[in-house]
């Protein structure tokens, strides 16, 4: 497996060392057949454990990173009328992490309406991370009207025009698939063929000890069919994980924390950092729109993602962190 | 019951209110119907088009308005219309030529469905 880093995500820090990367790469010694990896049984997660002693112990000889999801820069309503504010205070909160992450990985809904001066601000805001590089995945609102064209001006990863790519960081192959471009009437989104087809020679290259991270907007489980939070082709993928030891996939979308276990297949929603929606299908509420609830509550339902693969253990640690706690 | 009437109609009071009703409906109806046939409204409001379902004559406008604070989308299953992105109080509108069933849904939310019949009336 190539560990090298091909990709040309959002580069944050044009002032990083250089090496930082090559030494992060050398943390892929680790990896191989004699490492089996498995999410079987549940994965440990501690619901805004800052001070985890634990997991923070264990982040020290781990490659760590952190997914945000949901930032909808442009949304001004009730909800959250500052949204700026809040990735502020999550990037705040990740600055603060014992163990500075690799990198930042963000699962899509960047903008509230796909505009370019939202692309902009956002892209602005990520600046202010003090990590390497931001992997980004489009969501639904960043590909509103003209499809990727307008996200790809501001988050394109490798330059073919695509919104899905892969990249190898210390022994984690790592997937971003788009599924925020098939929406048709009545139904729920989708990968699509084209998408598909590329996943499988992606996977093609990678043994099945390697530990495999995928990220996606919308969950690629059926959450609640009735809202469209799932990926109709999303079992096609799954398919293609499925003889990997390890797969962990990262989502958005639903704006709250969800997992699900499947074998090795260990599946995750995350918070939003704009506003929270209801429980699916959540009774009395009807329909999946911005939940307003008393401000010292909004900063409890918004937060960031910890996460660490650690050499030797069997799992991903996963730490939610609220803004507020 | 024919009897009734008959009483009713035997005070000046009640001619009056009668003949006051006659006139209204002589004079509104006529603008009712052109209000129908020019021009209509459908609310996006809670991730579903009200109505979700609409029967119009053809050369009938409608105008879709977003009420909910999440963008929607005006989209015609056979392409015909598409409206972009409508953000919280984004109107558009749509008029509908010729007669036939046009289903529509929202690009984001694929799961609210819409359909506008054209009718000849």
């Amino acid at each position: 497996m190539d560990t090298n880093d091909k990709t040309s995500p959002l580069a944050l820090d044009d002032t990083h060392d250089p090496n930082r990367r090559k030494a992060l790469s050398c943390l892929a010694a680790w990896t191989g057949a004699a490492v089996v990896w498995t999410v079987a049984g549940g994965v440990p997660r501690a619901l805004g454990a800052t001070t985890d002693g634990k997991t923070t112990a264990a982040a020290k000889n781990a490659l760590t990173f952190v997914q945000i999801s949901d930032t909808h820069i442009g949304f001004k309503k009730d909800a959250n009328p500052d949204v700026v504010g809040s990735l502020r205070r999550a990037i705040a909160d990740i600055h603060t992490l014992p163990q500075a992450p690799a990198f930042v990985v963000h699962t899509g809904d960047i903008s509230h309406l796909s505009r370019a001066d939202e692309f902009g601000q956002a892209r602005e805001l990520f600046q202010e991370l003090k990590v390497d590089r931001l992997h980004t995945v489009p969501g639904e609102h960043d590909t509103i009207d003209d499809g990727l064209s307008g996200y790809l001006k501001f988050f394109d990863h490798d330059g073919k025009g695509k919104g899905w790519y892969s990249f190898d960081q210390s022994g984690v192959h790592f997937i971003g698939l788009t599924n925020t471009l098939n929406f048709k009437m009545g139904t729920m989104t989708s990968l699509g063929d084209e998408q598909l087809a590329w996943l499988k020679s992606d996977l093609a290259r990678v043994s099945h000890s390697t530990p495999v991270v995928v990220l996606a907007h919308i969950p690629m489980w059926t959450v609640y069919a009735q809202w469209g939070w799932g990926t109709a082709d999303a079992d096609q993928a799954l398919a293609l994980l499925r003889p990997f030891g390890s797969v962990t996939v990262l989502n958005g979308h639903i704006h709250q924390v969800l997992q699900k276990v499947e074998g090795n297949v260990a599946l995750h929603t995350a918070m939003s950092l704009a506003y929270p929606l209801p429980t699916p299908g959540q009774e009395g509420i009807g329909e999946p729109g911005p939940l307003k609830v008393p401000a010292g509550e909004l900063g409890k339902r918004l937060g960031i993602r910890q996460l660490s693969v650690v050499r030797g253990q069997r799992e991903l640690a996963l730490i939610d962190r609220p803004l507020e706690r | 019951m024919y009897g009734l009437i008959t009483r009713l109609a035997a005070t000046p009071a009640r001619v009056a209110a009668i003949l006051i009703a006659v006139f209204s409906i002589a004079f509104a109806t006529p603008s009712l119907l052109a209000a129908t046939a020019s021009t209509q409204t459908v609310e996006i409001t809670k991730f579903a088009y009200a109505p979700k379902e609409i029967t119009v004559a053809p050369g009938t406008k409608i105008t879709w308005t977003n009420r909910d604070e999440i963008p929607h989308t005006v989209t015609a299953k056979d392409k015909s219309f598409d409206s972009k992105a409508l953000d919280t109080g984004d109107k558009f509108e749509h008029t509908f030529a010729t007669e036939g069933d046009f289903e529509y849904f929202c690009t984001v939310h694929p799961f609210m469905t819409g359909v506008v019949h054209v009718r000849k009336q």
